[in-house]
């Protein structure tokens, strides 16, 4: 079963098109905030991340991520089902 | 730290928009003057944005019934069915509306709002997953959440993105209703349901269709978009409104499930809820029995949407779906779009400014919608208004020459 060590690295992968240049990703870093992306580049990374890992993150659960490391979680609860 | 800080964004926005002059969102209609036409800042303005697919709002049967009613059975019914009782009209109208759609359950609520809100929130509860297609109306948001199941949008219109996330449901695809709407009233575009069909069957899954844009307007009895598509027998639920073509306020939602009339005890927006006023009910019974009688309506509001269609397309717009009777001109920016439907206002137009975030994919709109009560004249004189705005110079040059504070001042 993949591990949140194991989802960190990937999520950084999958985010970095989303980042300003030199901008360097954390565990820390707001999506939002800190990201800037609006409403619609929210929804296309949040498809990116499901598809790669062939997930479905439910609409209820989105106000509790705020963070990298939030998303990481939520994405090795739903992989453990 | 004030609990009324969070207004100061939405008062800026606000005094933003006023800043041209008048606020969009804040329109006043003087005095209405038939299904197409106002008096809107003391001038005749033609009513292309108002949902009226078949002008319905002054038909004589319709006003007459809601009169007879008004006299016979008083302003309102003070309370909800549950706690003050049914009147028999309520019956009747529930069971007009079953008639229509052939199917033997019908609950009819306040609004159509409430209806989205009554039924999906009791069907789908804790445990369950909801499917919603990603441009759904804000109903369809609202109900979801109420009933607290499990929340999943998919990319609009995507049947691809739809089966993908039922797969990865695996045993849980079979307690899943998948939302979806005959018309999307922002583009006017259509849900691909026989696809649709096809993978809710494949999954063992439930699927209701919001035809609130489609009722009256789609499939040969004017039934909507399952009718139109041949998949009434696999849709599980159809929800729908009476504010548009029929012209008046309310909503309902019908089922061949028998459960469906359970909803009544368990549905918290119709148990809490005043029922419809009899006038109301009366009125949409007739115009129910219009649109059954008169289907020469629906083939007049396709002719006027092709007429109106080609024009703008004519004029060198972008429109966001085929023809319909919802068309949404696609405007670059924000400014632009506001300061085009301000001249269209001036030239006596009316149409809805549509910007994000209640627009999507971030698009700014000007969204016209058709009536079959519109005259060939009037439509022109739509077509001339849209032509002789200074869009033109954007669209064919693809640069941003076009000053808004120009059209403005």
């Amino acid at each position: 079963m993949i591990s949140y060590a194991d989802i960190l690295p990937q999520l950084f992968d999958t985010l970095k098109p989303f980042t300003k240049e030199n901008f360097r990703l954390k565990e820390q870093t707001e999506l939002v905030a800190e990201l800037g992306l609006d409403s619609l580049q929210v929804m296309q990374v949040l498809l990116k991340i499901e598809d790669h890992f062939d997930i479905s993150i439910p609409l209820n659960n989105l106000p509790n991520i705020r963070t990298v490391k939030d998303l990481g979680e939520e994405i090795e609860k739903l992989l453990k089902g | 730290m004030s609990l009324f800080d969070k207004f100061f964004p939405i008062q800026e926005a606000r005094n933003e928009l006023l800043k041209s002059g008048v606020n969009p969102f804040h329109v006043t209609i003087d005095k209405i003057l038939s299904p197409t036409e106002a008096i809107i800042n003391g001038q005749t303005t033609i009513l292309v944005g108002t949902n009226n697919y078949l002008g319905l709002t002054f038909h004589p049967d319709a006003i007459l019934a809601g009169q007879q009613a008004l006299a016979q059975e008083g302003t309102g019914t003070t309370g909800s069915r549950m706690a003050n009782g049914s009147f028999a009209s309520h019956r009747e109208l529930e069971k007009a509306i079953a008639e229509f759609y052939g199917a033997p359950y019908a609950i009819v609520f306040s609004t159509g709002y409430q209806a989205n809100l009554g039924v999906l929130s009791a069907l789908a509860g804790a445990g369950d997953t909801i499917l919603m297609d990603g441009d759904s109306h804000a109903s369809i948001y609202d109900g979801c959440r109420l009933g607290g199941a499990e929340i999943i949008r998919f990319k609009h219109n995507d049947v691809a993105d739809l089966e993908k996330r039922l797969r990865r449901l695996g045993e849980r695809s079979h307690r899943t209703l998948i939302v979806v709407e005959g018309i999307y009233s922002m583009l006017g575009d259509r849900a691909p349901l026989a696809e649709i069909v096809e993978v809710k069957k494949k999954y063992g899954a439930t699927l209701i269709v919001d035809e609130a844009h489609s009722l009256g307007i789609l499939g040969q009895h004017g039934r909507g978009l399952a009718e139109e598509t041949g998949v009434e027998q696999d849709v599980d639920c159809i929800v729908g409104t009476f504010s548009k073509s029929l012209g008046s306020t309310g909503g309902f939602g019908i089922s061949s499930h028998p459960e469906f009339e359970l909803i009544r005890y368990t549905s918290r927006p119709y148990i809490f809820t005043a029922s419809p006023c009899p006038s109301v009910v009366a009125s949409t019974r007739a115009t129910i029995r219009i649109i059954q009688t008169h289907p020469e309506l629906r083939q007049q509001l396709w002719t006027n949407s092709q007429h109106l269609y080609e024009g703008l397309i004519k004029s060198g717009y972008t429109l966001g779906a085929e023809v319909g009777p919802i068309m949404a001109a696609m405007i670059p920016t924000r400014e632009l779009a506001l300061a085009m439907w301000q001249q269209l206002l001036e030239n006596g137009i009316y149409v809805n400014l549509m910007i994000p975030p209640a627009t999507p994919n971030g698009e700014c709109l000007l969204r016209l919608s058709v009536s079959a009560a519109h005259t060939k004249k009037q439509i022109e004189k739509i077509i001339s208004a849209f032509a002789e705005l200074p869009h033109i110079t954007q669209t064919h040059t693809n640069s941003a020459q076009v000053q808004p504070d120009a059209i403005l001042n």
